[in-house]
C-alpha cells in the first residue's frame, strides 16, 4: 500500500534509530499526544528500539478515553429512551459509564447502533422521520469537520429528528495543562499529525516558546515516529524549542481550510472537562447558538446525572503522562479489555488496551 | 476512531449535494465524503477519518521524507544485528 509500505522500511528504521542514538547524550522524556501513536509504538516495539535515555510518555489523545463520565451518562439516558436510536463509533459501546455502558442498554431493548461516519446517522435519521436520531459527537479536532458536517447536512436536508450530543476536546489547551503542571515530566511533545492535518499547526507556535519545549508534527508509521522523536531528541541536545513537521506528506501549517471553515461555523470553544483530568477552561467545542436545535442535551430532558467512578482506576494519572499502566494495581486483574474499569482500557486508541495487547515483559 | 487511514481515490461523484468518493484501502473499498479536499482527483491519495478526507498526501513531500530518512550518517554498524522484536 503506497503511503504505507514504504515507511515500514526495515533498514531505514535502523538508520533512523542509529541516528537517534548517535544524537541522544542524556535523558529525555517525550510524550506522544496520540493514543494512534501509542498503538503504532507497541505494536511495532519502537519503545525497544530505542535507547534507554529516551523515555516515552503517553499523552491524552484517545477521544474516547477523556469523553467525562458526565456525557455517557447523558448518552446511556438518551439511548435508553424508546423513541431514539442511538448512533455512535464503535468504541463508544463498550466505554463504562456509572454502572453500564451502551452495549448494556443495547442488549435491554434500546436501540443503539454503531456507524462508520457520522452522514450515516444523518441517513438514518432520513430512514426513520418516526424516530428521533441522535449521535455521540465525540473526538479531537480530527472528527470536528465530520461531526460539524453531520449537522450542515441534517439542517440542509430540513431534518427535525436528527440530533448530536456533542463532546469535543481540543488538543492545544490539553498542551498547556500538561505543561502547566507542577508534576510535569514532559520535555517535547510528538504532535498528533491527524489532529494537525485539520489544524495545522500555527497554534503549537506559542505553546513551544512559552514552556521551551520542543515540538514535532508526527505521523503514524514506525518511520514516521522515528523521524519525530529524532527531531525532538536533535532540538532537546541543541537547547531549541522550535514548532517541526515530520509530516509534511499530509499536514501544511495552515492545515484544511475548508474543514476549518465547517468546524467554525457550527461550533464555538466552551470550558470542557476531561474524564480523569478535570475542566480546562476553552478546550472543547459546543455547538453555537444558531444550531441549537441539533442540540441533543437541549432536546431531551435526562433528569439529574450523579457520575461515580470506579475508586480503583487511575486513568487520569495516565491520561497526564504521570503514570504507565502497568503501574495500575488493577491492570490486567480486576481491569480487562473485556471487563474494563476505565476508558484507556477500551479503546483503539487507549494507552492501558495498548499496553495490555502488546505489552512484553 | 481518530486512525487515519491512507487510501487511494477510484471514483469522485456527488451525492446529497456533497462531494463523495470510493477509495481503496489497499484492496477493501469504502466510500467517503471529500467535501474537505475540493481539489482531489481520482488517482490521489488522501488521509480518511470516520468517513471523511481530512488531507490530500502529497507524492513529492512522502518522497522528500523518505530522502532525507535515506541520507542519515551511516551508525547502522553501531547497532549490531537486527533486532528480533521488529516485525513488519
Amino acid at each position: 500500500m503506497k503511503y504505507v509500505d514504504e515507511y515500514r522500511d526495515a533498514e531505514l528504521v535502523r538508520k533512523t534509530v542509529a541516528e537517534i542514538e548517535h544524537t541522544v547524550t542524556r535523558p529525555w522524556t517525550i510524550m506522544e499526544i496520540c493514543g494512534g501513536q501509542t498503538h503504532a509504538i507497541m505494536h511495532f516495539g519502537i519503545d525497544q528500539l530505542l535507547p534507554p535515555e529516551i523515555e516515552l510518555v503517553h499523552g491524552p489523545g484517545c477521544p474516547v478515553c477523556v469523553t467525562p463520565l458526565e456525557q455517557i451518562d447523558k448518552a446511556l439516558a438518551i439511548a435508553a429512551r424508546p423513541e431514539v436510536i442511538f448512533t455512535s463509533y464503535g468504541d463508544m459501546l463498550r466505554v463504562p459509564g456509572s454502572g453500564r455502558d451502551l452495549f448494556s442498554v443495547r442488549a435491554a431493548g434500546g436501540d443503539v447502533r454503531v456507524v462508520y461516519s457520522p452522514l450515516d446517522a444523518v441517513k438514518i435519521a432520513q430512514q426513520n422521520p418516526d424516530k428521533e436520531v441522535v449521535f455521540f459527537a465525540i473526538g479531537f479536532e480530527t472528527t470536528a469537520p465530520a461531526n460539524a458536517m453531520s449537522v450542515v447536512q441534517a439542517q440542509a436536508l430540513g431534518l427535525e429528528n436528527f440530533s448530536i450530543l456533542v463532546s469535543h476536546v481540543c488538543v492545544p489547551p490539553a498542551m498547556h495543562a500538561i505543561l502547566s503542571s507542577p508534576n510535569n515530566r514532559v520535555q517535547a511533545f510528538l504532535a498528533a499529525g491527524h489532529v494537525n492535518a485539520v489544524m495545522g499547526y500555527w497554534e503549537y507556535l506559542p505553546i513551544a516558546e512559552l514552556y521551551g519545549v520542543p515540538m514535532v508534527v508526527t505521523g503514524f508509521e514506525p518511520l514516521d515516529i522515528l523521524q519525530g522523536i529524532l527531531g525532538v531528541v536533535r532540538q532537546l541536545e541543541n537547547g531549541r524549542a522550535e514548532v517541526q513537521n515530520a509530516y509534511t506528506r499530509a499536514v501544511t501549517f495552515e492545515g484544511n481550510q475548508p474543514a476549518q471553515a465547517v468546524i467554525n461555523q457550527v461550533f464555538e470553544l466552551c470550558d470542557r472537562k476531561w474524564r480523569g483530568i478535570g475542566t480546562i477552561p476553552a478546550s472543547g467545542w459546543c455547538l453555537r447558538p444558531e444550531f441549537a436545535v441539533f442540540d441533543a442535551e437541549c432536546r431531551f430532558d435526562v433528569g439529574a446525572i450523579r457520575p461515580e467512578e470506579s475508586p480503583l482506576c487511575i486513568s487520569g494519572l495516565i491520561l497526564q503522562g504521570l503514570n504507565k499502566p502497568d503501574e495500575c494495581p488493577a491492570f490486567g486483574k480486576e481491569c480487562t479489555p473485556e471487563h474494563p474499569l476505565g476508558a484507556t482500557m477500551v479503546s483503539g486508541e487507549g494507552a492501558c488496551a495498548a499496553y495490555y495487547r502488546y505489552k512484553r515483559d | 476512531m481518530c486512525l487515519g487511514v491512507p487510501g487511494k481515490v477510484i471514483e469522485v461523484y456527488e451525492a446529497g449535494g456533497l462531494k463523495m468518493g470510493k477509495i481503496d484501502f489497499g484492496g477493501v473499498v469504502r466510500e467517503a465524503c471529500l467535501a474537505y479536499v475540493p481539489e482531489i482527483e481520482v488517482g490521489e491519495y488522501t488521509v480518511i477519518h470516520v468517513g471523511f478526507a481530512i488531507s490530500q498526501l502529497s507524492e513529492e513531500e512522502a518522497q522528500a521524507t523518505l530522502e532525507i530518512l535515506e541520507e542519515l550518517g551511516g551508525y547502522t554498524e553501531e547497532l549490531g544485528p537486527e533486532p528480533d522484536a521488529v516485525d513488519f
